[in-house]
């Protein structure tokens, strides 16, 4: 019997065991992953990919971290049912795990929509290390490749493609890439940056069949778009996005919507199971609801939460916020909330330079700010979320808050002086995160 | 005990020295002049003056207890460590910029040329942190606090 059991071995997961280990130094803990390595930054793979990451590199923890947080690991073990009576978890290969507490760390998987001329060689999906390595190893008989989506995956793996000098064609159904975090002004400072690294993206297009090579059907050798449009190419990476990788809640009473839902515990409908990251459904602080924030911060958190209220200690989780920062194609970008209102209730600011890539916006409602998307300068993007986090209300100054010398001085004396002197006074060093949680 | 950096905006002169001395102990000869005309990128401060008119104060890093840029660190760069105090692995770092979206103080810097974040890391080898040490109206000063981590 294991005291503390978790499916996936990866931020998530160690946000929980890191909490877990701060309360309980004893119990048993355990972690199950179908991947075989040690815990490592997926948002990496593409460094790796590029060839500026060996595998040391990708670790996200030392070497030593299972030893060190006392953990029994069970890499390259496939979960394949919760049994809920007896309280185990089966693996593939008939071993049966049996738990106190369960957390399903277990992520998204990559969605792959049925497309004509699927099952070729050379088709890739990038999401995992094993997924960076495929491509790698094709990389010599690549000079050309189609990305299927140009969301946050798509571009990671652009990024690296181009840097490995692949030609690429970016296809992407709506109007701009990365739509799920920019708006178009964003977007369209974005591709100015993609054009430069020359790259070519086709936005309002989708692809409609992939092509073998003459004379080798089962290899890829281009696309057709929808329009008829053929693009020739070595490989296709499909990078339309990540669904919550629910299946070991389904046939359970653990409720699932989108992605496993948990409450401000992390906990899901069922007692002592819990879920956080990419597959759970938790709450977003500024949409004010359950919401699949598919993020790393919010992973660790949530697996931080959860690992503190499964070892006993009363934690809730102050909620996530769709907050993503981008470096590819050397440009700085940041996106967080709100980023594009969906109704005229909200005000927004915003000032636009396309040709030096400068950008800021800042979409207010009822004088809060709830979403912000900075290009090029982002150094105080920092202090604005903190704002949003807070829920300052910032009537008072928002006129500073575009201004290219905007930071702490710009703040209201009183505000200021709580927020940056709290180091200096006992008990607090810095914000409060987590609400309820005993602070010593 | 935990090592705090503490700042008074109401003796602050915002003459910057503790950006400058920042900058030579970060640097690689340790050497004023050197480091600002010999060292070639020229190392970086990791503390601010922030400044509005007449009023002015120097912010580096809190070393918060509950650090978010750790929580949001991509690649395990960051890291609280036993003493409490929050550490950047420049080594670990590949500049995704997502600490600087994290820390609500504006407390890392972005190095463009070699593309990691910086941030305090207390002066690590000094009894007395470079900004503190040279601050020449006590502006920053260093208290100690038994905090216990965790
Ligand atoms: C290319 C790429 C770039 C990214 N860039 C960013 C970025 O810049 N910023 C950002 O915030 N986020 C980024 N992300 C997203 C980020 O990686 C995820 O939000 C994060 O990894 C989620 O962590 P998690 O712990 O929920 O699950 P995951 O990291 O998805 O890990 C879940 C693990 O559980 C295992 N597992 C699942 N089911 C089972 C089972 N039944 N049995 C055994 N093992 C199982 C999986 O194999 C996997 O190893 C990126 C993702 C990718 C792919």
């Amino acid at each position: 019997m294991v005291r503390y059991l978790i499916i996936g071995n990866s931020v998530g997961a160690v946000g929980a065991v890191e909490a877990i280990r701060e309360i309980d130094h004893q119990g048993s803990l355990a972690v199950v992953s179908d991947e075989p390595y040690p815990v490592y930054s997926r948002p990496r793979i593409s460094e790796f990919l590029a060839g500026k990451s060996t595998m040391a590199d990708m670790l996200y923890r030392p070497e030593g971290f299972y030893q060190t947080h006392n953990v029994q690991t069970y890499l390259g073990r496939k979960a394949v049912k919760v049994e809920l009576g007896s309280k185990e978890v089966r693996l593939e290969d008939g071993e049966a795990l049996a738990f106190e507490d369960l957390l399903l760390a277990t992520g998204g998987v990559p969605f792959v929509p049925k497309m004509d001329g699927q099952g070729k060689e050379g088709i890739f999906t990038f999401t995992t290390l094993g997924d960076a390595e495929g491509i790698a190893r094709r990389l010599p008989q690549t000079r050309r490749a189609v990305v299927i989506g140009g969301g946050l995956i798509g571009m990671s793996v652009t990024d690296a493609l181009v840097k490995k000098g692949v030609e690429v064609t970016v296809v992407e159904l709506k109007d701009w890439v990365l739509n799920t975090i920019l708006d178009q002004d964003a977007a369209l400072v974005t591709q100015d940056a993609l054009a430069d690294a020359g790259v070519r993206v086709m936005a309002g297009q989708s692809v409609q069949k992939i092509l073998g090579r003459a004379g080798d059907e089962t290899t890829v050798g281009g696309v057709v778009l929808a329009t008829g449009e053929e693009i020739s190419c070595d490989i296709v990476v499909v990078a339309i996005g990540i669904v919550p990788r629910t299946e070991l809640a389904s046939g359970t009473p653990i409720q699932v919507n989108r992605g496993i839902v948990v409450d401000r515990r992390m906990a899901t409908t069922v007692p002592e199971i819990y879920a956080c990251g990419d597959v759970a459904e938790a709450f977003d602080f500024i949409y004010g609801i359950n919401r699949v924030i598919p993020i790393w911060p919010n992973a660790y958190l949530g697996g931080r939460v959860a690992g503190y209220n499964m070892a006993g200690m009363e934690t809730e989780y102050p909620g996530g916020v769709a907050m993503n920062s981008l470096k590819y194609f050397g440009l700085p970008i940041v996106s967080a909330g709100l980023y594009d209102p969906p109704d005229s209730s909200y005000r927004v600011m915003r000032s636009l330079d396309r040709k030096n890539r400068l950008y800021k916006k800042l979409v207010l409602k009822d004088g809060l700010v709830v979403g912000m998307v900075f290009v090029g300068a982002i150094d105080r993007a920092g202090i604005v979320l903190g704002l949003m986090r807070d829920k300052i209300d910032v009537s008072s100054f928002q006129d500073t808050l575009l201004a290219p010398d905007f930071g702490w001085a710009s703040l209201p004396a009183a505000l200021r002086r709580e927020k940056l002197t709290s180091n200096g006074r006992s008990p607090s060093r810095g914000p409060s995160v987590l609400s309820g949680r005993a602070r010593v | 005990m935990v090592k705090m950096i503490r700042r008074r905006e109401e003796v602050c002169i915002g003459c910057r020295l503790c950006e400058v001395h920042c900058l030579v102990e970060h640097s690689r000869s340790k050497d004023l002049v050197h480091a600002y005309k010999g060292e070639n990128p020229r190392a970086l401060p990791r503390v601010r003056v922030e400044e509005q008119g007449a009023l002015s104060f120097a912010v580096q890093c809190l070393h918060c207890q509950e650090p978010l840029c750790a929580y949001a660190c991509l690649t395990g760069a960051i890291r609280q460590m036993e003493d409490g105090t929050v550490f950047l692995d420049e080594g670990k770092c590949i500049g995704c910029w997502t600490c600087v979206l994290a820390c609500p103080y504006g407390a890392i810097s972005m190095d463009l040329t070699r593309r990691v974040a910086l941030k305090c890391d207390l002066c690590p080898g000094r009894e007395t942190p470079a900004c503190v040490e040279n601050c020449p109206n006590r502006a920053l000063l260093l208290v100690e606090e038994e905090v216990p981590v965790g």
